[in-house]
């Protein structure tokens, strides 16, 4: 993927949120590149900034919350130093849209479905009348909702939860975007469900030729819909590469601790591998490497000094120590190898 | 499973009922199944098909319209006279979903915890009661000193500990547990359910574990039913689940679910699932079609069904 340009390219970017009369580093110096047409996962527990960071690209952060530092370079532009309104409507929507997790709060439940989609139209397009409302329709359609024409009048409250989330995507690509973010979107849905929607998604990136960022904490997921995987932890970007590096070469270990707590890869009747103790808290300063309070194989290094990024190929790096050359050589823990091949076909 | 098994939870054709009249809606229609001591069982199903239902209903909170619940062979629903209510109330404990949810706010943890004594066991006194507390707080992985906290002091799976705790100091033998680490994230869910398992082992519990994640109660149960609209289509043995799914619906829930390898054909093998309407001249039943495996179907389904398991097994 590096031979195509980034579109969207994060550099240091750090993002705090006053809470309590206390200042929370959600983000500490996060640097990313997307590229073109590509579908990047970002992966992390609750806490872990995955999105907020998100959030910052189409100017979403709560009111409490600011960018300290660094930049996000989208078409010449730098869209962390944007203050007005004026200027993210220009981004937000036509350029970058996004699709959040609960289907039932991101639309209006007094409005109907088309007008909902039409007022996108409308703002975004220009469009009015007899063109606007035939593209709704035809956003309807492309999500794949049987009978547009008459799904257009009905309400929120007649859809499911699954149809409801096509809605809302409906909606995200009614303005023609460039960049697509998916926030948890299949979360609140079952499983057939969510195996439809990811489906849906994966149709219309290539359809549309969108470059799409998905955060989840279903490495399942992750596995069906991304090209690229970033790994947070404690608001900083530990490990980024393919998909198949991360599962089956990863680096860092957190996320070796977080493939080895796929059930999947548990033995009945002996304990699951857990990660012990708790995330940081993002109050106050964090030494060395976050992660190194719960890791097993954390070295003196990690409590004293944050680790580089090191390159381990064109398109995998990992921010530990122990890809120093000076570090003592930790292999990745064994069950891991039953990621490949046969061990993991199904469920 | 050993070979003896005693049915500790046996759940005959119940039926759950809500509402009257026009809005009258069965949410559970006539299921039927047997929970052995010792073992951890596991009812999956989607959202609305009434698995947390017969849970509450279990547990008494819900009145069955239909059928009936026995626990070592007696009957414990409907009215119940006060003594043996109480024992079944002390004997069958519940841990919810939610930790967020099911602790009271304004309580601190030494009484969350302790609650359901004063019900139970008035005449402990207090350094008893305390004694208790602190013993479930230790077996739960907390440290004693947590009791004067209250419930927002703590993490999600802290929380959940807490709920664990609120369980075990009735000494109950049958935990219904319904989707007790969903809300949690993927590090700290594993420790919960290692507890879960760890507390088990040492003290012969028996568990319900109601969830609709299919790759944990892989790992967790020894017996699985799934359940579609309020009914049982399926239950067998997990493995024999995973590997033999019989019917259309586990089948197309299997295939749903996402596997963590980038290499599986992303596209391949959804199944999708339509429910037929029932004929009534041919009517659907679930049977043992081969001992330990269940299945709906009517008698030609099932006749194929068994053709699928014997040509399968050589």
């Amino acid at each position: 993927m590096p031979q195509t340009e980034p579109v969207l390219s994060v550099r240091n970017l750090q993002v705090s949120f006053r809470l309590r009369g206390e200042v929370l580093h959600a983000i500490r110096d996060v640097s990313l590149d997307l590229y073109e047409g590509e579908t990047l996962a970002i992966v992390g527990e609750s806490g872990s900034g995955k999105s907020v960071l998100t959030k910052t690209f189409m100017g979403l952060l709560d009111s409490n919350g600011w960018i300290d530092g660094g930049e996000i370079l989208y078409q010449g532009q730098d869209l962390a130093r944007f203050r007005t309104e004026k200027e993210w409507l220009k981004i937000r929507g036509r350029q970058i849209a996004m699709v959040l997790q609960d289907p039932m709060t991101s639309l209006n439940p007094l409005k109907s479905i088309g007008s909902q989609i039409e007022e996108a139209v409308r703002l975004h397009q220009g469009l009015r009348g007899r063109p606007a409302h035939d593209r709704a329709v035809e956003c309807l359609a492309d999500v794949g909702i049987q009978e547009p024409e008459r799904r257009y009048r009905q309400y929120p409250h007649e859809f499911s939860g699954g149809m409801r989330q096509r809605v809302v995507i409906a909606i995200a690509l009614a303005c023609n975007p460039r960049i697509l973010i998916c926030d948890e979107p299949t979360t609140a849905l079952d499983v057939t469900i969510q195996a439809q929607i990811l489906r849906l998604i994966r149709s219309l990136v290539k359809k549309y030729h969108l470059t799409t960022v998905y955060i989840t904490h279903d490495l399942g997921v992750v596995a069906n819909v991304a090209d690229r995987v970033a790994v947070m932890y404690a608001g900083d970007i530990v490990e980024i590469g393919t998909c198949r590096e991360i599962f089956f070469d990863p680096r860092h270990p957190y996320t070796w601790a977080l493939l080895c707590s796929l059930p999947q890869l548990g033995i009945k009747g002996e304990a699951l591998y857990s990660i012990h103790g708790t995330p940081p808290s993002l109050f106050g300063e964090i030494h060395g490497d976050a992660f190194a309070p719960r890791n097993d194989h954390a070295l003196r290094a990690d409590f004293k000094e944050r680790p580089p990024m090191f390159t381990i190929s064109p398109t995998h790096s990992a921010r530990t120590w122990l890809l120093d050359p000076r570090a003592p050589e930790i292999r990745k823990p064994e069950i891991l190898e039953r990621l490949k091949g046969e061990g993991l076909t199904h469920v | 499973m050993s070979e003896q098994r005693t049915p500790l939870l046996q759940v005959r054709d119940m039926h759950v009922t809500f509402n009257r009249g026009r809005n009258r809606f069965e949410a559970v229609r006539g299921v039927t199944f047997d929970i052995f001591k010792g073992e951890t069982f596991g009812l999956v199903g989607e959202s609305g098909s009434g698995k947390t239902t017969i849970g509450r209903a279990i547990i008494r909170i819900y009145p069955l319209s239909g059928g009936e619940v026995l626990y070592e062979g007696k009957r414990i629903s409907g009215h119940l006279p006060r003594r043996e209510d109480r024992e079944i109330t002390r004997r069958i404990q519940m841990v919810f979903q939610d930790p967020m949810a099911s602790l009271n706010e304004r309580a601190k943890v030494d009484y969350i915890v302790s609650e359901g004594l004063y019900n139970t066991e008035k005449k402990l006194s207090r350094e008893e009661r305390d004694q208790r507390v602190r013993d479930a707080l230790l077996e739960v992985g907390l440290l004693p000193e947590f009791a004067s906290r209250f419930p927002h002091e703590f993490s999600g799976g802290q929380r959940q500990r807490i709920g664990i705790a609120r369980a075990l100091i009735m000494q109950p033998d049958f935990i219904i547990a319904d989707e007790p680490i969903s809300a949690l994230d993927v590090s700290i869910r594993a420790q919960v359910l290692n507890l879960l398992n760890e507390l088990q082992k040492k003290r012969g519990l028996t568990y319900l574990f109601i969830s609709h994640d299919l790759s944990v109660m892989r790992f967790i149960c020894d017996r699985i039913a799934v359940i579609h609209n309020g009914r049982l289509v399926e239950m067998a043995e997990t493995e024999t689940l995973f590997r033999h799914p019989l019917h259309p619906y586990t089948q197309a829930l299997l295939s749903a679910v996402p596997v963590p390898n980038p290499d599986v054909d992303r596209d391949a093998a959804l199944i999708t699932y339509e429910e037929k309407p029932g004929d009534p001249s041919n009517p659907s039943s679930f049977c043992e079609i081969v001992p330990g495996h269940f299945v709906e179907g009517t008698e030609r389904e099932l006749e194929a069904y068994r053709d699928i398991l014997s040509s399968g097994k050589e």
